[in-house]
């Protein structure tokens, strides 16, 4: 008999309910909106949404609604002009707190829906207008770097064990220091392999006089990308958040690049200035002698500064740096051994080191401070010309009581908790070294492209769709029909199938989706192909679809495993845009092979399966 | 409706020598024009700027080439792309220049020109490094993809399907990329990536020539492999020129209405198609054919697999 047991035609029922239910978070759109998000020092609240409530409703601007989430607050309105209106009337009236306001799209979504999970694609920056960058963070300088701090190290250390050298230099990645004795080589070897283990100390063969060629290990060499390439990636985020994104992406990519999109954003000369600041430390002794609260009203005294620390509080510090941060090497969070509360150690160079137990030394009791200071350049307009300025945002991240003379190595207690800890050493990290990072990439897609993108795919996706439908209807008639309702179901699980994976639908997704609308008839064609030649041996038409659709699958899943292979390299070698495609490819043709094979025959089933000598329609 | 209302019974396999000699010239010009021509590469592969722009209204392409070699891009290539208010300018690699801020150097440079606000529609920026890169791991995709599809053809079916098969593969990809440097088109990421697909959907054509050609040989058994083989390719000729007309169809409606974005795209699926078509017709079986497979080559498959096997090879 041709007929499917009650669990499969369940199956195949509820699998294509549950994709419906999935895939109709797509059909409701956006509304534009407005996204209020907290920076460091605020939460977005009730009392927040009361304020921009009233500013709202005192501009006259109507809006469709106020939703808090978690960190974020959305505003709905219905007409983007209302949208950009608002946006400015709460930048300005948020502009004294730390918020971050942007343009963003909530989607319509029903709350019944939301409810069990489902949720829109994501639409690809090719899709909804904004900017990629791919960054490199330039390895070879950071190394120079490392080799420097340790090449000041070096000097201090040969200086101590009198021992003489000629020349120092830095370069492709070895350090070297040249001696006028072949004894004072020797020597210097022995020395630097014994305090530095991480260093490999060898005689330079090449050169014509005494040297020695020092390399940094493997694992330091790692370490030390590793540790770039995270501050880099910290400090973006940092950035990214003035320039008020909606929903930023900042990733790791390979070794040494860091992917940033940002959606929405156009003005990428403005994108690319802050992305390329710079940053700073700077240590200062805290000026406890005098008030800070006559400092705050005018009168601040002749050798001090007003600084604000990064919750708000304004501190009174020493105009005099006590050192830079050119001369730490490194800092780490860590667990301090006697208290047992988190901690940031810190390592500075040999002459930072000695510089710093100097001052520390008469200090003691004193309090400290860390200044972190990010340089941007800002356009501004002086006389009706536009001149690049510099601008420096010095900020307090760390003040903490010196308890003892301290040296190369040291800590910074008294932290509230292992997040603030590593923030700490991150800062400092990022202000110390200042990794130089370079934008190998640009992807840029304006708004109106993306929204015609989005045009275009969906009229190419519905007009391929009707095209196949015509034709398999012609074909095959009702078997036709069948296949249509199936390729109809499998637009619907692929769509599905995206949603719930929330990825991201880009230009070359959709093509791989009108692909996979053209492809996926295959399975279908395949099987009538087949019914017809056992038609016209002559054979019944029950026993001809039942060996229509057995012969066939073998041949089915041949042909669809080898274009996998072919999905799956694209996936593994594409890079974002491609990667697209090769999603949708590969669901599709997955989707495809259920719903052509198992969902066909279910349809076929039911109409002829009670029938003794059905005349098929095909 | 029936394509094609009887069975077909055309001698493919008679006509090779006129299908090789077809396929050889193809194959001459495509290698003679890649290695002379070279391919036209775009910016994913070379490195460079591209920027597009759209203006208020229709602009003159002259201009816009004027006003940049005056402020020092003598090397832009300047194009209409889509209609005529729109603009396509590329730039190559510039050594002495920062590369990340040039197009916004020129959009500020040609924005002085106009009164009106030009749109700046699409910008493309990719560092020589990144070029390099994205080109040998697209070469990479390419070969891993053909070797992934040699080994699976060979478990399936025999080796010498496998060769064939690859060998109907890379005279496809020959032949499409071929087309691409005849006619100077733009070779982009794109474009590869619809190679790649390519790859796929021809094989998916091949495979199903292949199977019927495993399952024919198991029951005509006294047939010679060349009638063996004429057989499959007609009993799968419906099937081969419907599912070829669907996914063209498909292709067309993407070609046309898909937009300039995706029409490099859209062209190398249209031309791999129709050459994937015709390979799995008249390239793959005559292959098969001269690596000279013969009945027995298939019997130990089926042993092993009997289990679940019908007599007539085909799989529940």
């Amino acid at each position: 008999m041709n007929r499917y047991p009650l669990w499969k035609n369940l199956l195949v029922v509820a699998v294509i309910l549950i994709a419906i239910i999935y895939a109709m978070p797509n059909l409701f759109g956006d509304d534009p909106a407005v996204q209020v998000s907290a920076g460091r020092l605020n939460s977005v609240d009730l009392q927040l949404v009361n304020e921009i409530e009233s500013t709202l409703k005192q501009a006259d601007i109507p809006y469709k609604g106020v939703v808090l989430e978690e960190n974020r607050l959305l505003i709905r309105f219905t007409e983007a002009d209302d949208q950009l209106e608002a946006r400015d009337l709460i930048q300005q009236e948020l502009s004294s707190e730390d918020y971050i306001v942007a343009l963003n799209l909530a989607p319509n979504t029903p709350a019944w829906l939301r409810s069990l999970g489902a949720e829109p694609m994501n639409l690809g920056l090719d899709l909804r207008g904004g900017v990629h960058f791919l960054m490199e963070v330039d390895m070879d300088a950071v190394l120079k770097q490392t080799l420097e701090s340790y090449a000041s190290d070096i000097r201090i250390l040969l200086r101590d064990k009198t021992i003489r050298y000629t020349q120092v230099n830095v370069d492709k990645g070895v350090l070297t220091f040249g001696f006028r004795e072949q004894a004072d080589l020797d020597a210097a070897i022995a020395e630097i392999n014994r305090e530095h283990n991480e260093l490999n100390a060898v005689v330079d063969e090449d050169a014509e006089r005494p040297t020695v060629a020092i390399t940094l290990n493997e694992t330091i060499v790692r370490e030390t990308q590793t540790l770039a390439l995270q501050q880099n990636i910290t400090t973006l985020r940092n950035r990214i958040n003035e320039l008020g994104v909606a929903e930023p992406t900042v990733q790791q990519q390979g070794q040494d690049r860091i992917v940033v999109q940002l959606p929405g954003v156009q003005d990428t000369a403005q994108a690319k200035k802050i992305l390329g600041a710079t940053a700073t430390l700077e240590f200062r002794l805290v000026d406890f002698e005098n008030d800070v609260q006559d400092a705050l009203n005018g009168r601040v005294p002749a050798n001090s500064e007003l600084f604000y620390h990064r919750d708000g509080r304004p501190y009174l510090l020493n105009k005099r740096v006590m050192l830079t941060g050119e001369h730490v090497i490194n800092a780490a969070s860590t667990i301090d051994g006697q208290s047992g509360s988190p901690a940031v150690s810190v390592t500075l160079d040999g002459k930072g080191a000695r510089i710093f137990s100097n001052i520390t030394r008469e200090n003691i009791g004193n309090p400290m401070s860390v200044v972190f200071i990010e340089s941007k350049i800002e356009t501004q307009v002086i006389d009706g010309e536009e001149v690049s300025v510099r601008r420096q945002l010095p900020e307090i991240i760390s003040v903490a009581t010196i308890r003892d003379q301290l040296g190369k190595k040291f800590q910074i207690t008294g932290l509230d908790s292992t997040t603030e800890a590593r923030d700490l050493a991150l800062l400092l990290r990022a202000g110390a070294l200042a990794a130089p990072i370079d934008i190998v990439e640009e992807r840029t897609v304006g708004p109106s492209l993306g929204q015609e993108n989005i045009n275009q795919g969906f009229a190419s996706v519905m007009i391929g769709f009707a095209l196949v439908l015509v034709f398999m209807i012609v074909w095959y008639r009702l078997f036709g029909a069948v296949a249509n309702l199936a390729l109809a179901a499998n637009l619907v699980l692929i769509v599905a199938l995206l949603s719930m994976l929330q990825a991201t639908l880009t230009m070359p997704g959709i093509a791989g989706i009108v692909l996979t609308v053209g492809m996926a008839v295959d399975a279908n064609v395949l099987i009538f192909e087949r019914i017809r030649e056992e038609l016209r041996l002559g054979n019944s038409p029950r026993a001809s679809i039942e060996a229509g659709y057995s012969k066939a699958f073998s041949t089915i899943a041949d042909a669809n495993i080898t274009t996998l292979i072919a999905a799956i390299v694209l996936f593994g070698f594409g890079t974002g845009t491609i990667k697209g495609f090769a999603i949708t490819l590969t669901l599709g043709i997955l989707t495809s092979m259920f719903t052509a094979i198992v969902g066909t025959r279910m349809v076929i089933n039911l109409i002829y399966g009670n029938k003794q000598r059905p005349k098929l329609s095909i | 409706m029936h394509l094609l209302s009887k069975e077909t019974n055309v001698n493919f396999v008679g006509i090779r020598k006129y299908a090789l000699a077809f396929s050889a010239i193809l194959l001459i010009v495509s290698v003679y024009s890649i290695v002379t021509n070279s391919l036209n590469f775009g910016i994913d592969f070379t490195g460079g700027t591209m920027i597009e722009l759209g203006y208020p209204q229709t602009v003159d392409l002259g201009e816009i080439r004027t006003t940049l070699e005056q402020g020092g891009f003598e090397d832009a290539l300047v194009q209409n792309f889509g209609s005529l208010s729109d603009v396509l300018i590329r730039l190559p690699v510039i050594e002495t220049e920062n590369m990340a801020e040039l197009s916004n150097k020129v959009v500020e440079l040609l924005q002085a020109e106009q009164t009106e606000a030009i749109e700046v529609r699409r910008v493309e920026f990719v560092g020589p490094q990144v070029g390099e890169e994205l080109a040998e791991d697209g070469g990479l995709a390419m070969v891993y993809a053909l070797i992934g599809i040699l080994i699976y053809v060979a478990l399936r079916f025999e080796y010498r399907f496998a060769i064939a098969s690859v060998l109907a593969l890379v005279h496809d990809v020959v032949i499409t990329v071929g087309f691409f440097s005849f006619f100077r088109l733009d070779f982009d990421l794109t474009v590869l990536a619809a190679i790649l697909a390519v790859i796929g959907y021809s094989l998916n054509d091949t495979i199903v020539v292949f199977d019927r050609i495993r399952e024919s040989f198991l029951k005509m058994r006294k047939a010679e492999p060349v009638e063996v083989i004429n057989t499959s390719i007609n009993a799968t000729l419906g099937r081969t020129i419907m599912t070829s007309m669907t996914t063209l169809l498909v292709v067309i409606a993407l070609f046309v209405f898909g937009g300039e974005v995706i029409h490099a795209f859209a062209t190398a699926l249209l031309i791999g198609i129709l050459v994937g078509t015709y390979s799995s017709i008249y390239v793959a079986g005559t292959a098969v054919l001269l690596m000279g497979v013969t009945k027995t080559d298939l019997m130990p498959p089926e042993k092993e697999e009997e289990g679940d096997i019908n007599p007539d090879g085909s799989q529940v």
